[in-house]
């Protein structure tokens, strides 16, 4: 037989946050801490699955009338709805005007990128791939390949994190917007922005609408955490709302693997918010013809078990205290580690552990330090310097801050 | 004024267009012969027994929820590779073979199309019978690929035009990809019998063509899983490297789980490594990685003895109620006193079955009688009871006599 026609295909480099895992569950030591991938943790170290999660399933289960057919290509209709007026709110006047659309996606990376696919083929002229796509610097990494396998030629940053001040660069950023092409699209974390738990207050969200506004640039919020973040939907949504009310055009990728611990069910939604309801009409077409090639339909099981529980007041509310365990415990191991860290006389400032939000936090420790907690102390974290929170316990947090501690006192 | 002004209304879909139609017809006596799923024999989905089996034992294991790899499950790929190659497979035994998990058939092909238009460089051109499913040239077109055809379906005898296709695909470019139904050809029933695909293996062999092999009903065509794999095992025990893409909607009943794969057989597994990384590189951009319900169900029957007899029994009844609902129809359209030659209904096989009726016979059954069915005269057998054969056999006979 010739040569294979796979013969050149090279070998990928692993994704990175993944192979951290698989180091980590290859180390022997017993000390061993796991702050690298982005999935929320009891205090034992556990996975959570949600109890009113677990509830909804079996409703689910004993139902008979239920069966595993088709989903509409868009989704299941109760997912759709339920899930956009989550991040639009009750009142959204945009809902009222019925105005909005959801396509049900697989998690928050499918509706981005169905989100990426229509914007390259319908915003800014026909199949313009010349349109400029900014991502915060840094950012997840994931957001430049869906842009780049979307079609988008042009991919740049805009200035985000000030790792001297260890806080937003506003300024930088708002030159960025004032400087990037009309038309250009802007990739918005809604919320704990991933990975510098960063976000800009309301007072600076509204200096950067205006300069968008101004400029025509097309807002794509990302919103992975609503609800995770602060442990409020309507705190974490805030953004969002006020570029609606500001009357944007915009799309807000929605996951619901952390707010609602379903990971593996690939539950996600692309809202999208337009001038009027014919506008979103003719959008949701258009979608409806790029799911069909990417997935034909989406999975059912996860969509399920998010609309029954937000059209039940009763399940609601059990998901709203679920979620508010999950954030208030998140919020308990940045103080903890914050007071440890200071304590300790750990050089430099600790403040901004407390004031980032969400599951992530960008330490500041340097690619060195790094090193060293992996290889000496066998705690594992992105080489950014950011850690899950998540995998802080009460019972590693002592190891956690003395590990940090020395490293920043050994490496430079 | 909007972004979206100048957003055209996508045109309804065809298929989906029939369903609509079916369900504002208040005749009682109306027939959807356009679902692409499964009814049993009251007109009602099936849920299979050994699904539900699944599904407790799964929801007794109280698993967590977290994320599944990039490639999918292993238990599940794995099984699923071997149900397609056969667990005597050489190719399945020495590893040299990575299987993805996909978003069922779609899904599936789609990272297949996507793969090979990234590394597949000697061509852009992937060959599809003629007909194919509708959605194979949009998914192959939004990969970056382009189309091409060879002929496949003889209208006037309802069946292979074998000649035709041997033909055409002896002056298929070398190095071109041609596309393949494993079994069941959608939309039209005809298959090759396995002498006919000796020859097209041996055809694609010669003009050093990369085959996709699409199987979404394996088990669902003839009853027998094995049998609906002859053609992907014969090709590849003929040297051909395939590369496959899988469904479990229709021979599971999973079809709204999403459950499927995509497989390329290698020279060698640290081929099929490399392979597979650039597979997940592919995948994570899309939706980072697949949905679990589905393939757990898959792969707990696949995986549990007892579950997977069960599976096979309730899959060869699947089937055998198609086939029986084709020999009805025939015997049903012969009571009516009807001259012409219906044995295609017999001879074709799966879900599908291409009826030879024309667009204006189409039209005057949806309008007349309310059987509702695709313009090309496709019908869905798996719409067929025994409870109205009797009233479809009497509506063709009244539009074709």
């Amino acid at each position: 037989m010739a040569t294979s026609i796979f013969a050149a295909v090279p070998r990928a480099p692993p994704v990175a946050v993944f192979k951290l895992t698989a180091d980590f569950r290859e180390d022997g030591d017993s000390r061993k801490v796991n702050l690298g991938v982005g999935a929320y943790r009891t205090d034992e170290g556990q996975p959570w699955v949600l109890p009113v999660v677990k509830k909804v399933e079996q409703i689910i289960a004993n139902d008979n009338s239920l069966n595993h057919e088709y989903l509409p290509i868009l989704g299941l209709p109760e997912f759709r709805a339920n899930a956009s007026r989550i991040a639009l709110g009750d009142d959204s006047p945009a809902i009222k005007e019925k105005r909005i659309g959801g396509i049900q996606s697989l998690g928050g990376t499918g509706a981005l990128r169905i989100g990426a696919e229509f914007l390259r083929r319908w915003y800014n002229g026909n199949n313009n791939t010349a349109t400029p796509v900014y991502i915060s610097a840094p950012s997840w990494e994931n957001h430049k390949s869906v842009f780049m396998d979307a079609g988008f030629k042009d991919i740049r940053t805009y200035q985000y994190w000030n790792a001297a001040k260890r806080g937003l660069d506003l300024q930088g950023l708002l030159n960025d917007l004032e400087n990037a092409p009309e038309f250009s699209i802007f990739i918005l974390h809604a919320c704990a922005h991933n990975p510098t738990g960063t976000d800009p207050t309301p007072e600076q969200w509204k200096q950067i609408a205006a300069v968008m506004k101004r400029r025509c640039l097309f807002p794509f919020f990302d919103s992975a955490y609503q609800g995770f973040a602060s442990g409020s939907l309507d705190k974490d949504a805030w953004a969002v709302r006020y570029f609606v009310s500001e009357g944007f055009e915009l799309f807000c990728a929605q996951s619901f693997s952390k707010n609602f611990g379903l990971y593996n069910e690939r539950v996600g939604n692309l809202t999208v918010v337009g001038k009027d309801a014919d506008n979103v009409q003719r959008v949701l077409s258009q979608m409806e013809k790029i799911v069909r090639t990417t997935w034909s339909n989406p999975p059912s099981q996860g969509a399920r078990i998010v609309a029954t529980t937000l059209s039940s007041p009763e399940l609601f509310d059990e998901w709203y205290g679920n979620v508010k365990t999950m954030a208030d415990r998140v919020l308990l191991m940045r103080s903890e580690l914050r007071s440890r860290l200071e304590a300790l006389g750990t050089p430099g400032t600790w403040n901004h552990i407390t004031e980032q939000i969400g599951m992530f936090s960008f330490t500041g420790l340097n690619p060195k330090q790094v090193e060293y907690m992996i290889k000496e102390k066998h705690i594992y974290l992105m080489a950014s310097g950011r850690i899950n929170m998540c995998g802080l316990t009460t019972k590693n947090l002592d190891y956690v801050a003395k590990s940090i501690n020395e490293a920043v006192t050994k490496i430079q | 004024s909007s972004w979206w002004s100048h957003v055209e209304m996508g045109p309804p879909d065809p298929i989906l267009g029939v369903t609509e139609a079916y369900k504002r017809d208040t005749n009682s006596k109306k027939m959807n012969l356009g679902v692409g799923a499964y009814r049993d024999d009251n007109g009602k989905p099936y849920v299979l027994n050994c699904v539900r089996k699944a599904e407790a034992m799964i929801a007794s294991k109280k698993m967590d929820k977290e994320y599944l790899p990039i490639g999918g499950l292993a238990d599940f790929t794995r099984a699923s590779a071997e149900l397609a190659l056969g667990e005597n497979s050489e190719a399945f035994k020495s590893g040299r073979y990575v299987t993805v998990q996909g978003i069922s058939g779609t899904g599936s092909l789609r990272i297949g199309a996507n793969f090979l238009q990234r590394f597949f460089k000697a061509s852009r051109d992937v060959y599809l019978p003629k007909p194919s499913w509708g959605n194979h040239t949009p998914i192959f077109r939004d990969a970056g690929m382009q189309l091409q055809a060879y002929r496949y379906y003889d209208p006037k005898t309802c069946s292979l035009d074998f000649s035709g296709a041997m033909d055409d695909i002896s002056k298929i470019p070398e190095k071109s990809i041609i596309l393949l139904h494993a079994c069941a050809h959608n939309p039209t029933g005809v298959d090759p019998r396995q002498e006919q695909w000796k020859e097209l293996a041996a055809m694609v062999k010669k003009r050093n063509l990369l085959v996709y092999f699409d199987m979404a009903y394996q088990g669902f065509a003839s009853g027998d899983i094995n049998r609906d794999a002859w053609a992907v095992r014969y090709f590849i025990d003929q040297g051909i490297n395939i590369v496959l893409s899988q469904s479990f909607a229709k021979n599971m009943g999973l079809y709204g789980e999403r459950a499927g794969a995509f497989t390329v057989i290698c020279s060698d597994a640290e081929e099929a490594k490399r392979v597979e990384s650039q597979l997940k590189i592919l995948i994570r951009p899309m939706y980072s990685n697949p949905p679990v319900n589905g393939a757990r169900i898959a792969s707990m029957i696949l995986n549990t003895p007892d579950l997977r007899k069960e599976w096979l029994t309730e899959v060869k009844g699947m089937a055998d109620r198609i086939i029986g609902m084709r020999t009805q129809l025939v015997s049903n359209l012969k009571k009516e006193g009807s001259s012409h030659n219906w044995q295609h209904i017999t001879d074709q096989i799966g879900m599908f079955c291409f009826t030879g009726l024309k667009p204006e016979q189409v039209e005057r059954l949806i309008k007349e009688f309310s059987v509702y069915m695709t313009k090309d005269g496709r019908i869905s057998v798996a719409g067929v009871t025994s409870g109205n054969v009797g009233y479809l056999a009497h509506a063709i006979h009244q539009v074709t006599k």
